[in-house]
């Protein structure tokens, strides 16, 4: 697979899933790329659009979904901004997948404390098919998700698939409730102390704003939880993707190549410090 | 790299009216030559035709924010310390296309990588602290489970005559970092420079077809202990110092100090200091298109973590203020750099240093951060 140089893909859809929320379905047009690309949940591509550029994109879709690699991204940045105007037909670029991924190996036997803030959610959805689909091997499952306002809560029916899957749990948080708004009212960390797990036998996987990955690794650790069964994805800026261009610094880490799922115990001294 | 001159039996002597030998055997075997010329104030590293282009008799004057060429008391080629480049340009470039993209009338989009077509080259007068650099960037570059084709199409075809430093600028403090001022190892070819010529040894395979293509002298006792006398002599003379070559407890225990708020009063955040460093990396990657949109060449370009866009993420600026850019910068050097590569990412040749307009100079403030823990 190459890693240097994007590959074509051709978009299958666009789900609009807010008003600036969107997932691109996107699939390799040369078939033999399309079956040799395998990915990990919780590693990202590259997307790029012609003449706008590239951005890391994490990868929402089931990996075993082997017709097309979905990207739910936000309308919020440059290339984003131009990229949620692209139209099923539309080709673009694809380089990955990038980085490591969360502990799907190590969480076997094990209960599961899935915890996103915002659009978080979306790097953690691949682990959560990825479960759902291997339900036995794994231990009590809680998928614990906020956001800012009731209105930003995307793919409310997964949620309700998801809380009917065997031992599993879905508590969703709103720090602002619109009308019909059923979940807690507060912040998603709230939610930890409502969770049913074994704190001595769980991994847990957070992703979401740093300040809210910061809370939820305070409550783990207060409920009794190991720092090193906590495992954060981080956020930063990225060009190259292959650890060389030097943006992605979190301390001594390369965020895109030794992340972006990270082991709280190995980034402690680093992590949610202003400036770092 | 060390601070004293080892004596090679095999060596040869080069009378500097023989230099023309040495551009003429580089062309003979292959190589284009890169050699140090003064040129717009300052000396650069461009493509040699001619020994008398070389330097000779001129020095480099420098200390923080100031650098000047002046004449010298001896007419040598290799007198002055160093300038601006390190070698880094030669391999890691500032501007490199990665790959084009064509989009044709039906959208369909080729992508197509850019190859390097690897060249020959030599480059003379390699200073002990821009070999370490090297080094230092072969581990980033080429060390990784990512190699960088480019990097590697320049690096493995590069012959490198490295030389001793007989005197160091104002700003140098490469004793202090472990990187100089005498060479031992890194290079193909190493020279040392006397009044009346050069003491050449050749330390690899390629090296040895250029050296048994000069018309050497045997090297007299006498010209190893000048030699070695001045170089042991300017590895006594540098007056700045890093006070340690791992300096993480001391800045991983500073991150929250003041300090850095009056350096960042000082600091203009332009990334001259990145610039002209030969171990930064940082590079940002561009998109450059046709006016009718057919064709895009990405490539990478040279960035600097002063930027402003260097940490920007869409509704998070991780270092907004220049405090944590600067913070990020000696962190990254002098700290994190060992978990990365194994050692500090500074080999001592103080570029940065004179190179600031507001003459920031990194040995200052760490005695500062130093003197700091000591009093509190």
């Amino acid at each position: 697979m190459s890693r240097s140089v994007p590959r074509e893909v051709q978009v299958i859809e666009r789900i609009a899933e807010t008003a600036t929320v969107f997932t691109l379905r996107v699939r390799f047009t040369d078939s033999r790329i399309c079956r040799a690309y395998a990915f990990h949940p919780g590693q990202f591509n590259m997307l790029y659009l012609h003449g706008a550029g590239e951005i890391p994109i994490s990868i929402v879709s089931d990996p075993e979904d082997e017709f097309a690699l979905d990207h739910t991204i936000r309308a919020v940045g440059r290339v984003s901004q131009a990229l949620a105007q692209v139209q099923p037909g539309d080709r673009l670029g694809l380089r990955g997948p990038f980085g490591r991924g969360w502990p799907l190996t190590q969480a076997i036997g094990n209960d599961v404390v899935i915890l996103t803030g915002g659009l978080g959610c979306a790097p953690a959805v691949s682990a959560i098919h990825f479960i759902a689909n291997r339900r036995a091997q794994y231990g009590h499952l809680n998928i614990i998700q906020g956001v800012r306002h009731a209105d930003d809560m995307i793919w409310q029916a997964r949620y309700k698939a998801w809380a009917q899957l065997p031992d599993t749990e879905v508590l969703l948080a709103a720090d602002e409730a619109g009308t019909h708004w059923s979940g807690y009212l507060g912040h998603v960390t709230d939610l930890i102390e409502n969770a049913r797990f074994d704190p001595k036998n769980t991994i847990a996987m957070i992703c979401g704003p740093e300040l809210m990955m910061h809370n939820g690794v305070i409550e783990l650790l207060k409920s009794g939880v190991p720092d090193d069964a906590i495992y954060l994805s981080i956020e930063r800026n990225m060009h190259c993707a292959k650890g060389h261009c030097g943006h992605c610094q979190l301390g001594p880490h390369f965020v895109c190549r030794d992340g972006p799922v990270f082991n709280y115990a190995d980034i402690r001294p680093w992590f949610a410090k202003a400036g770092i | 790299m060390c601070a004293t001159v080892a004596v090679d039996p095999l060596a040869g002597f080069l009378p500097h009216s023989q230099l023309p030998a040495l551009l003429h055997a580089l062309h003979e075997t292959g190589y284009r030559c890169i050699g140090p010329q003064a040129r717009d104030g300052a000396i650069v590293f461009d493509e040699l035709q001619d020994t008398a282009d070389l330097p000779w008799g001129l020095i480099d004057v420098q200390e923080p924010g100031r650098y000047r060429l002046t004449e010298a008391t001896s007419r040598r080629a290799f007198a002055w310390a160093n300038g601006p480049q390190a070698i880094k340009p030669w391999v890691f470039q500032a501007h490199e296309p990665q790959w084009t993209a064509q989009r044709n009338a039906q959208g369909h989009i080729r992508f197509e990588a850019v190859h390097v077509a690897p060249q020959a080259t030599a480059i003379l007068g390699v200073r002990a602290c821009d070999l370490a650099a090297l080094q230092i960037q072969d581990c980033h570059f080429a060390g990784s489970r990512e190699r960088d084709a480019a990097y590697l199409a320049r690096r493995d075809h590069l012959l490198l005559i490295g030389i001793h430093c007989a005197r160091s600028a104002d700003t140098c403090f490469c004793v202090s970092t472990g990187d100089g001022p005498a060479i031992d190892r890194g290079a193909d070819l190493i020279l040392g420079e006397i009044d009346e010529g050069l003491i050449v040894s050749a330390c690899s395979t390629a090296a040895r077809r250029i050296f048994r293509l000069l018309p050497l002298e045997r090297v007299r006792p006498e010209q190893w202990a000048m030699l070695r006398q001045e170089v042991t002599n300017n590895a006594g003379s540098q007056r700045r110092a890093l006070p340690s070559q791992d300096l993480r407890n001391l800045l991983y225990a500073k991150l929250d100090s003041p300090h850095w708020s009056t350096i960042a009063e000082r600091c203009l955040s332009c990334g001259n200091c990145t610039a002209v460093c030969p171990t930064c990396f940082c590079h940002q990657e561009t998109d450059t298109s046709t006016l009718n949109g057919e064709w895009v060449t990405h490539a990478r370009e040279w960035d600097s973590c002063f930027s402003d866009q260097h940490a920007h993420l869409a509704g998070l600026e991780i270092r907004s203020e220049v405090h944590l850019r600067y913070r990020q910068w000696l962190l990254h050097k002098l700290g994190t750099w060992h978990e990365q590569y194994g050692r500090s990412g500074c080999v001592g040749c103080g570029r940065c240093i004179t190179w600031c307009p507001v003459g920031i100079d990194l040995t200052e403030e760490i005695s500062a951060f130093s003197s700091e823990e000591t009093s509190t």
